[in-house]
């Protein structure tokens, strides 16, 4: 029996009309843009199944909009994210494509930048505004961003969960779940901490050996 | 740690305590927090919900689709004429209601209560009972942890999930949880205000989840309207201690048994019901292209 809290059920506090329509997208757009990275010139959403059907009656697309700018699900400017974002100047794109098979309300969400190559994330909001994410750039994973997590690429060697478990435990982090998957010789990490992660952990990460990549997110409310 | 009506019902009468009350120590149990704390977060829900179903009583709030908007103003002008059929305070819930379904369908701030479509009844609920009774806002927000509580059990047992089990599981458990509330800021017992969430469920039972367009504004807006004055009579009945044949967890169990046995056109997907006629085709088409 699932357990549900108090403000499960009465919540979350959002922006209408659809929790996962719309306050969904809002989460989808923020925790791609925290996994993505700053400074992106343009975003291109790609709407997969029901969020191609239906975006516009639901506002799914200023709500995903809102999220790339950093929004919340509560934040009353999500009506006008359009304008928002031609303000700061980045270019927004809209698609639909059959992206296979999917949750029906999937977004690829890909970012554009100048000095760097292209970046983009898969998710799909499941439903009372949940969301998962199932795909950055080709790597397949599972992370809901509820919990704090940490995202990882590394190129495999023996020791490298001991190093980066042990960096955790002298910042007093405790690990709450930890998946790693191998594609190859390049493994995709996905660990959800119990407390909130603060930049310099990310830092001392990404001096150990063979780290492509390393990303902290920490929960988006709800 | 309460599952069920029943288990709800004892630890209220082992303690001689509120169905709030105990919905509060739960919660406190379960995530750490203090009452202060707890109070504190409700509070600012209550606001949110106050702002939401007043906000479109006296000016046109249109949806971002522009099918639906507007009805708020309607019923509360209609209401200010004096002569009606079901009076003030029955039309002034309904426009209450209306007007945080409506704010809803404009991308405003609303509390999905237990879902942004069925958010207008346990607002217009709560602020008619604290006009009727006279209560404080310290009242309802009491009177909010017994209708979490309520919906807490129905989401655990059945569904509060439209796609699952129809219009009946939101808002037949919003009206639900808004009867259990009323019954308790008026005085009456735990069991009776589970009587009036059983009320409320079985008033509807079987109700379709058919909205236009797929969008949640039509007939969504008006279950809304009629879902308050749903949890107004079944408060009333369970305070006149109508006979309660089926206990409210039998209730659950059977509104949750017939959300299964609906076919699914008739479960949030915009294709039967309302959404399946010509007309609502026709506006379909209009929004989509």
């Amino acid at each position: 029996m699932k357990e549900y809290s108090t403000f499960d059920i009465l919540g979350p506090i959002m922006i209408g009309p659809s929790s996962s329509h719309t306050a969904g997208a809002v989460r989808l757009g923020k925790i791609s843009k925290q996994i993505a990275g700053q400074g992106f010139y343009e975003v291109e959403f790609i709407l997969h199944g029901s969020f191609a059907m239906t975006y516009k009656g639901h506002g799914t697309d200023r709500a995903l909009i809102a999220g790339i700018l950093g929004m919340n699900p509560d934040d009353e400017r999500i009506v006008h994210s359009f304008d928002i974002a031609k303000e700061n100047n980045i270019n927004i794109v809209f698609s639909a494509s059959d992206l296979g098979y999917q949750h029906p309300n999937t977004v690829k969400i890909l970012f554009k930048y100048e000095d760097k190559e292209d970046f983009y994330v898969i998710g799909s909001s499941i439903g009372g505004g949940n969301i998962i994410i199932t795909n950055i750039n080709g790597n397949e994973l599972e992370m809901n961003g509820n919990k704090p997590t940490i995202l990882l690429k590394y190129l495999d060697r023996k020791g490298v969960i001991s190093e980066i478990s042990s960096i955790l435990a002298k910042d007093q982090l405790n690990i709450a779940t930890m998946k790693v998957t191998r594609d190859k010789d390049i493994a995709t990490m996905v660990c959800e901490l119990d407390d909130n992660i603060n930049s310099s952990i990310v830092d001392k990460i990404s001096t150990i050996d063979k780290i492509l990549y390393v990303k902290s997110i920490n929960p988006i409310v709800r | 740690m309460f599952n069920r009506g029943t288990e709800l019902l004892e630890l209220c009468n082992e303690e001689n305590k509120k169905i709030s009350d105990i919905v509060i120590e739960k919660e406190m149990k379960a995530t750490g927090m203090t009452r202060e704390e707890l109070i504190k977060i409700m509070g600012e829900t209550l606001n949110v919900m106050k702002t939401s179903a007043t906000e479109a009583l006296d000016k046109e709030v249109k949806s971002l689709s522009g099918l639906t908007g507007g009805n708020s103003k309607k019923v509360q002008d209609y209401t200010k004429k004096g002569k009606t059929l079901s009076g003030v305070f029955i039309n002034s819930a309904m426009a209450k209601a209306f007007s945080t379904s409506e704010v809803n369908a404009s991308m405003g701030k609303i509390v999905a209560a237990p879902t942004a479509g069925a958010s207008g009844i346990l607002p217009s609920a709560m602020l008619s009972a604290q006009e009727k009774l006279e209560l404080s806002d310290d009242d309802l927000i009491k009177g909010l942890f017994t209708a979490a509580g309520v919906g807490e059990i129905i989401a655990k047992n059945a569904t509060i999930s439209g796609a699952e089990g129809g219009c009946q599981a939101e808002c037949g458990a919003a009206a639900a949880m808004a009867a259990a509330a009323i019954v308790e800021m008026a005085g009456g017992s735990p069991k009776s205000s589970l009587d009036a969430a059983g009320f409320a469920l079985s008033n509807i039972m079987g109700l379709v989840c058919d909205p236009i367009a797929g969008l949640v504004e039509y007939p969504c807006a008006l279950r809304n309207a009629s879902g308050v004055v749903n949890a107004l009579i079944s408060a009333d009945m369970a305070l006149a201690h109508v006979q309660s044949i089926v206990p409210f967890d039998e209730v659950v169990e059977a509104m949750y048994e017939v959300g299964k046995a609906l076919p699914e056109t008739l479960r949030e997907t915009g294709l039967g019901g309302l959404a399946g006629t010509e007309t609502g085709k026709m506006c379909s088409k209009k929004i989509f292209g």
